[in-house]
């Protein structure tokens, strides 16, 4: 059972035949090779799998990929320029240790994008809310929701 | 996974005919975030899985200002019920449970028909509704229907759904002009946990804004399914409600619960916690009220 999808992804065009009990997270990782994505828990606990679509943040491993068809989905492959400058959440990351092992990290900064794109002022309360569903087991959380305040201040929201 | 068809009919009809096609070997899928995960741990293997998320009418969130009625699409997510300002005024105990299903990415995508019908005893999204008197509109191969939403579960993860029946939408009577609403997901961490109790109380007071004329309390994990406390809601109507008689249908309530223990913790602990957060939520009623005179 092979369906022929088109969606936006990173803001490229892509066509792609996939399978129809394939997850979004299965074809970003081990079709097209996009593994900045991580799989963690696989069924819709951790977060790590989070990529945006059509402006929402979503566990990738619960969607299948069928679904994206004619949408708009984001990851953290498509943040940073093409010169390598980072995103500056990806920034405020690096600069206020919201990173350890980086594990959670790709699902962090999409959570934290949907969130700023949405409300660029959020506050603490909000930020806490929207992360609730990324789990980290290294930082304790506080450098990361520094790292999102700390973002609001560089332009984290769209460009 | 087992490799399964996807079928993505775009009316209420064309879901049942193809449900009717491949009747034992078809499920239904709409957010997906508790189907996939049955999928993917071989509780489910069907050979169709069938989308309702391409059909429209089963996404519609509408409250109609003359008659006073809302009408929540099966499909509505629950993330945009946490976003609507009109659920955020007129039904705060819908709000109050539907922030704290899962995390934001689950609300993203699943739906509030889809947390009815897995039919889980903690079910978040079913306690505003049955507090609220919601009935649920079905529709299968032999044509619609209308149930309460209280009456729609028989035990943990089963319904009164027949073989094809799909929820259509839920309706919410218009509420009386001096009621007050509020639920408590209560346990360890809001998100992505199920509570150790759920308890969601709606109040109306009569025009002296004292006597309570309607009274629900309802509870989850409190029993298979979720239920009413009828006694305490009995007790409450025709009274002057204030802290002393939200305690005392705090503890009619706990008295009828049929908790139990659990990993997630004890019977005693879930009938206090009954005690307590009776009383608190009917203490937000009255202060929502008062707030909207």
């Amino acid at each position: 059972m092979t369906t022929n999808i088109s969606f936006i992804l990173n803001g490229d065009k892509i066509s792609y035949d996939v399978k129809d009990h394939w997850t979004l997270l299965y074809l970003l990782r081990e079709k097209m090779g996009m593994i900045g994505t991580k799989e963690g828990c696989g069924n819709g606990e951790c977060g790590a799998c989070t990529v945006i679509v059509d402006k929402l943040a979503i566990n990738s491993c619960l969607y299948l990929a069928i679904e994206v068809h004619g949408k708009t989905v984001e990851t953290i492959e498509g943040l940073a320029s093409t010169d390598g400058t980072l995103h500056p959440i990806q920034q405020s990351f690096v600069d206020n240790g919201g990173i350890q092992c980086g594990f959670c990290t790709p699902g962090m900064i999409m959570s934290s994008k949907a969130l700023l794109d949405e409300n660029p002022d959020a506050n603490r309360e909000e930020i806490k809310h929207a992360l609730a569903g990324n789990i980290c087991r290294c930082t304790g959380y506080i450098q990361i929701f520094e790292s999102v305040e700390a973002a609001k201040e560089t332009g984290g929201q769209n460009e | 996974m087992k490799p399964f068809k996807y079928l993505s009919p775009t009316t209420v009809e064309q879901a049942i005919a193809f449900h009717g096609q491949h009747s034992e070997t078809a499920r239904y899928i709409g957010g997906g975030t508790d189907v996939i995960v049955k999928l993917k741990d071989g509780w489910m293997e069907p050979d169709f899985l069938i989308s309702l998320k391409k059909i429209d009418e089963l996404s519609v969130l509408h409250k109609n200002n003359a008659t006073g009625e809302l009408s929540i699409g099966a499909m509505v997510t629950h993330a945009r019920l946490e976003k609507s300002l009109m659920i955020q005024n007129d039904y705060p105990i819908i709000h109050d449970a539907v922030s704290n299903i899962g995390s934001l990415q689950v609300r993203n995508v699943g739906t509030i028909g889809g947390n009815l019908i897995n039919a889980v005893p903690s079910a978040d999204g079913a306690i505003p509704l049955i507090a609220l008197d919601g009935a649920a509109l079905l529709h299968g191969p032999d044509g619609e229907r209308s149930v309460e939403v209280k009456d729609l579960f028989i035990k943990p993860y089963q319904t009164i759904l027949k073989p094809g029946e799909i929820l259509k939408k839920i309706t919410i009577p218009p509420q009386a002009l001096h009621t007050g609403s509020a639920y408590i997901k209560f346990g360890r961490r809001a998100a992505m946990e199920l509570p150790l109790i759920g308890i969601g109380v709606l109040l109306a007071l009569d025009e002296t804004g004292k006597t309570c004329t309607k009274a629900r309390i309802c509870l989850g994990v409190a029993a298979p399914t979720p239920m009413r406390a009828f006694d305490a809601e009995t007790f409450l109507v025709g009274k002057k409600i204030d802290e002393k008689t939200l305690v005392e249908a705090g503890n009619l309530a706990a008295d009828e619960s049929r908790v139990r223990d659990s990993v997630r913790g004890k019977a005693w602990h879930r009938k206090e916690m009954i005690r307590v957060q009776v009383k608190r939520m009917g203490l937000k009623c009255l202060e929502i009220i008062k707030n909207n005179q």
